[in-house]
């Protein structure tokens, strides 16, 4: 025997979001996870320049950063518009650089001094004079690992 | 007096929180990795020693200039940075024992037995002061790619895979095989003014 229903509208009932935030909240996990906030503020306009074999830099405790490039507009009137270098937050002097690098191995754990990375942050456009006498400054400093910074070419414009 | 139902808490206004939080990582994040290209420096130089005068057979380096211009000069002629991969791959590989290219000698490999390696052989990349980053950039980039693609080469050739898929020991063969030699000179400032 077929039960009767009543003949009452049938309501479709409200959808749940209590589940919401939840999905929310691990999409906002990934996202906290995944971000990599900025380390500095660039003092200096830094376009890095295209490569295709490039390499991940693996570990970032492992990394420090030296950036060279032209002083952006705000800075130009105090440091004018000729390359100059940036040590994390400050404009430095290439004498400093020796200095900065051994007091940076030494702040490190024992065990991974040897494994120091610097990373050359430079603009594209910059000379190759003051790169080479970074690079000569991180040699006298016992830095030999480098790492050019450099973004993935899509496509071939010589 | 009848106990009062504590209300529950309404956890509608959660989902906007989570939301306003969401909104300020995605715009906060920078997901790009950093990437580059991974040089090693020589050792230093004692300051009070002169600098060492390494005899190197001619015919074992390959010499890229890079003036202020941004040209490159290869072992004596121009060349566009499109082609000095190719340059660079038969240089290093040496298929035909050419005289004018670097010399192969027999050597013992794991996986490969006796093979003759071009191990003497040193590329030696020279700028000006005033060339500009990105060229120099480009051309540590065709070096790189031209050893990346050896190996991947003789990768696939020998145990049919990709040279990145190798495991360790493989890679290492291959790397004695092909080892990667890019030297920096001492600077030096090829006329021009400072």
């Amino acid at each position: 025997m077929a039960k009767i229903r009543k003949a009452g509208k049938k309501e479709v009932p409200a959808l749940s979001t209590s589940s919401l935030p939840d999905l929310i909240f691990s999409l906002l996990f990934f996202f906290m996870v995944a971000t990599s906030m900025k380390e500095v503020t660039y003092m200096v306009e830094i376009r890095v320049p295209e490569a295709t074999e490039l390499q991940k830099l693996e570990k970032k405790s492992l990394v420090r950063y030296i950036y060279m490039g032209t002083p952006q507009r705000e800075y130009q009137k105090a440091y004018g518009t000729e390359t100059r270098i940036q040590l994390d937050d400050a404009f430095a002097d290439i004498r400093q650089l020796e200095d900065y690098v051994v007091r940076e191995r030494s702040a490190m754990k024992e065990d991974e001094q040897s494994l120091l990375t610097i990373s050359i942050k430079a603009d594209k456009d910059t000379k190759m004079g003051i790169v080479t006498d970074v690079k000569q400054a991180l040699r006298r400093a016992y830095a030999l690992k480098i790492n050019y910074a450099a973004s993935q070419r899509t496509e071939y414009h010589p | 007096m009848a106990k009062r139902k504590c209300p529950e808490i309404n956890a509608s206004s959660m989902a906007d929180i989570a939301f306003l939080l969401l909104i300020f990582f995605l715009v906060t994040t920078t997901m790009s990795v950093d990437k580059g290209l991974s040089r090693r420096l020589p050792q230093p130089l004692p300051p009070d020693m002169e600098k060492p005068s390494v005899e190197v057979n001619k015919r074992n380096t390959f010499i890229v200039l890079l003036n202020s211009n941004n040209q490159l000069l290869v072992q004596g002629e121009f060349l566009n940075v499109k082609d000095l991969r190719e340059k660079a791959k038969t240089f290093i590989k040496n298929e035909f024992n050419d005289p004018n290219m670097p010399v192969r000698k027999p050597m013992e490999v794991d996986y490969f037995g006796t093979v003759e390696v071009t191990k003497d052989h040193i590329i030696s990349l020279q700028n000006d002061r005033m060339t500009q980053y990105q060229a120099y950039i480009e051309v540590q980039n065709e070096l790189v790619a031209a050893y990346n693609e050896l190996r991947d080469e003789l990768s696939r050739a020998k145990f049919g895979i990709a040279y990145e898929a190798l495991d360790e020991d493989r890679q290492k063969a291959i790397q004695t095989i092909y080892p990667q030699k890019i030297s920096e000179a001492e600077p030096k400032n090829y006329g021009g003014k400072k």
